[in-house]
């Protein structure tokens, strides 16, 4: 039994467990299905949030950008059921049968090649783990090489977010435009939108949502974890180490890509619709608050942080629609101002030890591993150590200083 | 640019920064099991030259042989993996990992991205960890997180992380800044027992030091070499007196 509980300790599966608990057990026995679905919505941006705990809180690595990779994920399933739903008999009213609608409006008559593989189910599940983690690999090895990093790679993420909107919406005979992908009925027959769907989808979202965080838990726990974090404090050590750092920045980056991913396709399957305004800047913008919200070093904080924030949207956007974006700004600096480990890192400071202590007491003398498994939090001023170098030295020639011997 | 017995074999070495000559033809050569000493005032040089050597600054013109390998146009880490290890000025180390990470960390082992994900810390990592440990004087220390340690023990720290690669050409960029009478004392007797089976080079500033543990001294002077030499013999040489030593 003790063993079970230091594992749990140790590894943080207790989190996880709860968190388990809450989006398997306590939502769907507490919520109707609207609610329900609404959840399951925002759990889909969870994965976004989940992959930017691993590629900014422990790869140190700020993608604003997000929205691009849930897109695409999102994009693939959409063309998959699109296509579906778009057979010959119920589209007989268009000049082409058997071609999505909004092709059809605009004078479109074959369908185009590279929609042909979106026929086949399991082409196009794999097109949603593979094309945005390959466009991820191209975006981030490109920059990682070229050692881009910090604001100027989060600039470059939006940029590229503009550039599929912009693709996306200009492109409408292809894409759908700025409707996007809608009326999206079934997967091989099964209709997704029943009752009995929605609550089939939720579990598998709620699933595969947990195994995410037990993958990333994992990775976290390797030593690429702890590669990931020693380069984020000190990159050049670990380069000069014998590490190739971009290798690393690149896998980080592909590995959040796959997640938000995987988070968009099965957005499309709980809400019926993929549209550009899910992958432009504001929405990635969000994601990146729900993660910090949620505290950018914990898992499970990201996903807390998700659902609170969207709960927190759809309650305010309902009451006063005008101060939302506001109050969701000020969240965010106040967030990164007052506590920059988000909830996580408020629990970790403030609940945490005291819970520790009333556990301790009666357990005497229990060796109780204090928490060397919490990802320490990020310095706020690292290098606050140099080294005391000895001040006298000779007079240097003008014009020598900075080159530094 | 002839292929020597020399472990390390700088020529003709020469790097600008926007026309300034950091480092200017230097030709540079260390022998396997070499203890050498660089000094020389500040902006001699001296950092630009191992950042030269370790890939950090790319050189504009030269060689720079390890080994006979040509390491000028080589990426940094498989420059390091090739056998060199760099120790920065100022203590490099990861401040939020334990004492044992940080040394397990640079095991050199699990070095690409996969198979960092596959790496297991087995008992002979776990091993060599304390065995080097042992040799920092870091043993008792594993557990704390290495942003509690003093400065001398963060400097053994990184010393100990080199260490754990087993590079065959260990520069140490000043290695006792900032360390008590007594930590200096025994990062000395170190350096005497990790340059045993390997070259290595310091850059130091403390002559009292320099004469304790150099085999060999080079004395920089705006990006070139001045003098080279046992330390009695560099020390009275009337040019370093001039622009070094004569205060």
């Amino acid at each position: 039994m003790d063993s079970i509980k230091s594992w749990l300790a140790r590894s943080g599966m207790g989190s996880v467990l709860i968190l388990a608990l809450i989006i398997v057990v306590v939502f769907p026995l507490t919520m109707d299905l609207f609610r329900l679905n609404l959840v399951g919505k925002y759990l889909t941006y969870a994965f976004v949030a989940v992959g930017l705990v691993m590629l900014w809180g422990y790869g140190g690595v700020l993608s604003l950008g997000q929205g691009v990779f849930f897109g695409l994920g999102g994009y693939m399933m959409a063309m998959f059921m699109k296509l579906e739903a778009s057979d010959p008999e119920t589209t007989k009213i268009q000049s082409t049968p058997g071609i999505p609608d909004f092709m059809d409006w605009n004078q479109i008559t074959e369908l185009p090649l590279w929609w042909e593989p979106f026929r086949h189910l399991p082409l196009a599940l794999l097109a949603v783990l593979l094309v945005p983690t390959v466009l991820a690999f191209i975006i981030s090895f490109a920059m990682f090489r070229r050692r881009v990093g910090g604001v100027y790679f989060a600039i470059i993420t939006q940029a590229v977010c503009l550039i599929l909107t912009v693709l996306i919406v200009g492109q409408q005979g292809y894409t759908g435009g700025v409707n996007g992908i809608t009326d999206l009925k079934t997967i091989l027959g099964w209709d997704t939108r029943t009752d009995e769907a929605k609550y089939i989808l939720y579990f598998l979202n709620a699933g595969l949502l947990i195994a995410a965080i037990l993958l990333c838990r994992w990775i976290q726990l390797s030593k690429l974890g702890t590669l990931l974090l020693a380069m984020r404090d000190k990159e050049d050590r670990v380069r000069f180490s014998g590490y190739d750092v971009s290798m690393f920045k690149v896998f980080a980056f592909c590995l959040a890509a796959m997640l938000s991913a995987i988070g968009g396709a099965m957005f499309v399957l709980q809400v019926g619709f993929m549209s550009p305004s899910l992958v432009g800047i504001v929405p990635s913008i969000e994601m990146v608050i729900f993660a910090a919200v949620g505290g950018r070093m914990s898992l499970v904080g990201a996903v807390y942080g998700a659902l609170l924030v969207n709960f927190g949207k759809t309650y305010f956007s309902e009451s006063f629609p005008d101060l939302w974006l506001f109050l969701m700004a000020a969240l965010f600096i106040g967030v990164v101002l007052a506590f920059p480990n988000g909830l996580a890192g408020l629990y970790e400071s403030h609940v945490k030890p005291r819970l520790g202590k009333r556990k301790d007491k009666p357990a005497s003398g229990a060796n109780s591993t204090p928490s060397s498994d919490v990802p320490p939090a990020i310095p706020l001023h690292s290098g606050a150590s140099h080294g005391g170098k000895p001040l006298a030295r000779t007079a240097l020639p003008d014009g020598v200083q900075g080159t530094s011997a | 640019m002839s292929n020597t017995d020399f472990v390390l074999a700088v020529e003709d070495l020469t790097v600008s920064f926007d026309g300034f000559k950091a480092i200017d033809a230097l030709t540079l050569y260390v022998d396997r099991g070499e203890l050498r000493v660089i000094i020389g005032p500040n902006g001699a040089g001296k950092t630009t030259l191992l950042d030269l050597i370790c890939g950090k600054t790319r050189a504009s013109g030269g060689s720079i042989k390890f080994k006979n390998i040509e390491m000028t146009k080589m990426a940094e880490h498989k420059i390091v993996r090739s056998g060199i290890g760099r120790k920065f000025q100022t203590p490099s180390i990861y401040e939020n990992l334990s004492v044992f990470k940080n040394l397990e960390v640079s095991f050199p082992r699990g070095r690409s991205v996969f198979g960092a994900l596959g790496f297991r810390c087995t008992d002979e990592v776990k091993a060599r960890v304390q065995s080097v440990a042992d040799e920092i004087s870091l043993g008792d220390s594993l557990d704390i997180e290495a942003g509690l340690l003093s400065h001398g023990q963060k400097q053994w720290l990184e010393i100990g992380m080199l260490l754990m690669q087993e590079p065959e050409l260990l520069m140490l960029d000043e290695p006792i800044a900032g360390m008590s009478v007594r930590e200096r004392e025994l990062t000395g007797e170190l350096l005497q027992r990790i340059c045993k089976g390997r070259s290595v080079i310091v850059i130091e500033h403390d002559m009292d030091f320099v004469k304790r543990i150099a085999h060999k001294v080079t004395v920089m002077h705006q990006g070139k070499i001045l003098a080279e030499g046992s330390m009695d013999k560099v020390q009275n040489d009337p040019k370093v007196i001039d622009v070094y030593l004569g205060h």
